[in-house]
């Protein structure tokens, strides 16, 4: 084996910034309608614990993060394996129509919703013809 | 790449539709979704070790008390569906790229498993089935005798 580049040992000081993963990243698929007065999305990140999502917006940009914890069983090696467990990473631009302080996401068994509720001026609002 | 096969009947074969086949197959390297349509829904991953093994599968949004997991022999059937979001008069969907449905997978495993020993946790989206070999099955050593 070449000897690695990079350093293996631990720093004996590991500072508190966030540490870079050497973890593959995946885009989840996502699913997106629309309904009366909000749009909804919803994103399947298997084997991601709610607290490890990040969903942030920035200027325009909806980005949704998951960061999952790939267990090897021990004792046992893998056989046959037709997925490959990584981080989730997407990213969205949303409309002007979105009303940035109502934006709700729930995870619930590897799957992401996020509601964002649309702005009062945005609703349709149905106008009544009268017949004269 | 175009030259063989579009002179080799004699005429010209539509270049139209090579583009085409040469474009999807482009789309495809450059596409960034994970599992493609054909592949098999849930996927799973199947760890052994010597008496016991773990399947998992990634399963994202189902519903644990409609999923069917059974054990025959050494097959292990895992059955359910995922139920599809209910859409409301006037609502639409933009974009739609995760499956829904019913799905069934099949595995045969390498060795007999005990029925009564198989437990099966759906956590994060994601479903284990730990497994553990049947003891007639497990292999025996036979000691060499002296003659």
């Amino acid at each position: 084996m070449n000897a690695p580049t990079h350093a293996t040992t631990p720093s004996a000081a590991p500072s508190a910034v966030e540490r870079t993963r050497n973890r593959k990243v995946y885009a989840p698929p996502v699913d997106i309608f629309e309904t009366g007065d909000a749009i909804v999305l919803t994103a399947d990140m298997p084997g991601v614990d709610e607290k490890k999502v990040e969903v942030t917006l920035e200027k325009n940009v909806l980005s949704l993060r998951g960061n999952v914890e790939t267990g090897a069983y021990a004792g046992r090696s893998i056989a046959y394996a037709e997925y490959d467990m990584g981080d989730f990473e997407r990213s969205f631009t949303v409309s002007d129509e979105v009303d940035r302080d109502r934006i709700e996401a729930v995870m619930k068994n590897g799957v992401l919703r996020i509601t964002l509720h649309k702005t009062e001026r945005v609703k349709i609002r149905k106008i009544d013809i009268n017949t004269e | 790449m175009f030259g063989p096969t579009l002179w080799r009947f004699g005429g010209l074969l539509d270049p139209f539709r090579e583009i085409q086949r040469l474009q999807r197959d482009v789309n495809r390297l450059f596409s960034d979704v994970r599992h493609p349509a054909e592949a098999e829904f849930p996927p799973v991953n199947i760890w052994l070790g010597d008496a016991d093994g773990v399947v998992t599968a990634e399963l994202p949004g189902a519903d644990p008390q409609g999923l069917d997991i059974s054990v025959v022999g050494d097959i292990l059937t895992i059955s359910g569906a995922r139920e599809a979001e209910q859409l409301k008069e006037g609502e639409a969907y933009h974009r739609q790229e995760r499956n829904f449905g019913a799905f069934k997978r099949t595995l045969k495993l390498p060795f007999q498993v005990d029925a009564n020993k198989v437990k099966a946790t759906y956590e994060r989206g994601i479903l284990e089935i730990a497994l553990s070999r049947a003891e007639e099955d497990k292999p025996r050593k036979i000691a060499i005798q002296a003659a």
